[in-house]
């Protein structure tokens, strides 16, 4: 009987120290996590405007989205630069994690230089691009004019601003990546290497037949981290174009308008109304790779 | 089979292989490398030496004008200690909360943890942008805005941490705990004096992830806080370039001061950095 009871007292500590101990995480998460969800998805339908006074609009902010031109040109800008962002950064990233995994001399050396960008302060690094992309001083168009080509208005042309925030977007990613996909690489077992190497298979095809199906896991989650955070794009697009150029038509993404409406034009009903949509297309986008996965990924 | 895959396939040979190899890599770095040369050459001339035609890649007088007069464009010593400060106090809240909750759902029994778990989990699948306007009211809500608080306030608490936290308390095996709970410690001396130990890399993995975020994060420290004595220095830098649009040098300067920091951190924790980030593909 007593040891019923010393059990239970055991179990009521256990208890205490399990609650007491996810409190602080959970009181957190839930007043800036939980409770914005369900904030975003009621301001949604409510016209909330200066000194955030409210008031009911229904679907209103809705139905003006799916009008709203600037809105659609965003969300088609956002895609394009999903399309251009996330293959490229991949790929970069799988082709340099791959050759580091040979073994060439100063690779250590290699791979320190490749993962600078990764920590360097996208605010301060699109600075640096900004001017190098720059129309009249740039040290791009010296390099261009240098080459025989034509100069460039690179940052305020319709033709080439997305692609010059797309290249840059590149740049900052790859190194990430890089190194989760070569952590992935030196998970595989040599001995997959060496049974090819006897058989005769020369070092591409060992990359196409072997590395790249066996790291599929590790691709898998640099997909979907990458296709989330470049759907998010913002700092580069922020600090390369000034707000109020006609550029920024051409570059704005999802975010960099929801931005703009939430915090310049001051209309927080309807940047939340952005902000909901963003949710839902994130989360369509991860729900069909989760269900594509089973296609080309292999666990083992 | 084998004889058949020698004939179609002569093998390369591994001289011109590791060249291409090099020659890659090494443009890669080149590419990787040049935005921060060009950073440095700028910010040591002077404005009209940037703004010439044709440009000098080189200075040709090395100056300092643009650093030092840096200071009177903007509060950069300031801005150094609020970015230091506030990215300290986000890396030791989440090593404190994530692995405190890390343990709790790791490694004690109590009614509603799966659920509470998954609860926790639930906001891996939210994007950070979705939160930010309601984060935003309820910081101004508590009168915090135009404080160094706003700007770790709500980035003390991670759903990742937590997760990568747990993942590593449960790659430990049970015994070492049932020795400890033979010897009579209670759960809290088990989490501090026997786990915490035992899950360093996990601590400097999810240390360096958050400092990186914590330092370079530029929107929510944007919007929260307008006043320049209380800015971080990536919105000291988008300020910077707001007013002195064309002050070339003085912008380069200003980037590369705010970079410096963390490519020094790298440098020493090279290893660590890595080993972190790679960690937690495989976690």
């Amino acid at each position: 009987m007593t040891g019923k009871v010393r059990i239970t007292r055991q179990k009521r500590i256990d208890w205490a120290w399990g609650y007491g101990m996810i409190l602080p995480l959970l009181a957190g998460l839930g007043l800036f996590y939980f409770y914005p969800v369900f904030r975003v998805f009621r301001d949604s339908l409510y016209n909330v405007g200066a000194f955030n006074r409210s008031s009911w609009a229904g679907l209103g902010n809705f139905s003006r989205m799916f009008q709203d031109s600037t809105m659609w040109r965003s969300l088609g800008n956002t895609m394009m630069y999903a399309v251009i962002i996330i293959p490229l950064t991949v790929i970069f990233a799988l082709i340099l994690a791959a050759l580091l995994n040979t073994n060439i001399r100063g690779r250590d050396v290699f791979r320190v230089i490749y993962f600078i960008p990764t920590v360097t302060m996208s605010a301060a690094i699109s600075m640096v691009w900004r001017w190098i992309f720059n129309g009249d001083f740039g040290i791009l168009n010296h390099l261009v004019k240098a080459l025989g080509g034509t100069p460039q208005y690179w940052l305020s042309s319709e033709s080439t601003v997305l692609l010059c925030i797309s290249v840059v977007s590149v740049w900052m990613g790859v190194g990430y990546n890089m190194i989760i996909l070569l952590a992935g690489i030196q998970g595989i077992s040599s001995t997959y290497y060496e049974a090819a190497e006897l058989e005769g298979a020369g070092k591409i095809q060992q990359f196409l037949k072997i590395t790249i199906p066996l790291v599929t896991p590790t691709l898998f989650f640099v997909v979907i981290t990458t296709v989330i955070s470049t759907l998010q794009i913002f700092d580069v697009i922020y600090m390369m174009i000034p707000t109020k150029s006609i550029a920024m038509t051409y570059a704005q993404s999802i975010v960099m308008y929801f931005y703009r409406n939430a915090f310049e034009y001051s209309a927080k009903g309807y940047a939340s109304a952005i902000a909901v949509l963003l949710f839902v297309i994130i989360m369509l986008l991860t729900l069909i790779q989760m269900w594509f996965q089973k296609k080309w990924v292999h666990y083992d | 089979m084998e004889n058949r895959l020698n004939l179609s396939r002569p093998r390369k040979r591994p001289e011109y292989g590791k060249a291409a190899v090099y020659a890659i890599l090494v443009l890669g770095c080149a590419i990787t490398l040049a935005p921060f040369l060009w950073m440095f050459l700028t910010s040591m001339k002077t404005q009209v030496e940037a703004v010439s035609i044709p440009p000098s890649i080189l200075p040709r007088n090395w100056r300092l004008d643009a650093y030092t007069t840096l200071p009177e464009k903007l509060p950069f010593f300031r801005m150094y200690w609020n970015t230091i400060l506030t990215s300290l106090i986000i890396v030791a809240g989440q090593l404190l909360f994530c692995s405190l909750a890390g343990y709790a759902f790791a490694r004690i029994h109590f009614p509603g943890r799966g659920f509470l778990f998954v609860l926790c989990l639930s906001v891996l699948m939210i994007p950070s942008s979705f939160l930010i306007l309601p984060q935003y009211l309820i910081i101004q809500k508590m009168g915090l805005l135009n404080t160094l608080t706003a700007i770790y306030l709500p980035n003390l608490f991670s759903a990742f941490g937590t997760f990568l936290m747990r993942q590593f308390f449960m790659s430990i095996p049970l015994e070492l705990e049932d020795a400890a709970r033979i010897d009579g410690c209670g759960h809290g001396r088990t989490y501090a004096r026997i786990m915490l130990p035992l899950i360093k890399p996990g601590l400097v993995s999810l240390g360096v992830l958050t400092l990186r975020f914590a330092w370079n994060s530029l929107m929510w420290p944007m919007i929260v806080n307008t006043e320049k004595s209380k800015m971080t220095l990536s919105a000291g830098l988008s300020y910077l370039q707001g007013q002195y649009i064309t002050d070339y040098p003085s912008i380069m300067a200003g980037a590369l001061l705010a970079t410096i920091p963390l490519i020094i951190v790298y440098a020493i924790f090279q290893r660590q950095f890595i080993e972190g980030i790679a960690l937690t593909g495989i976690k």
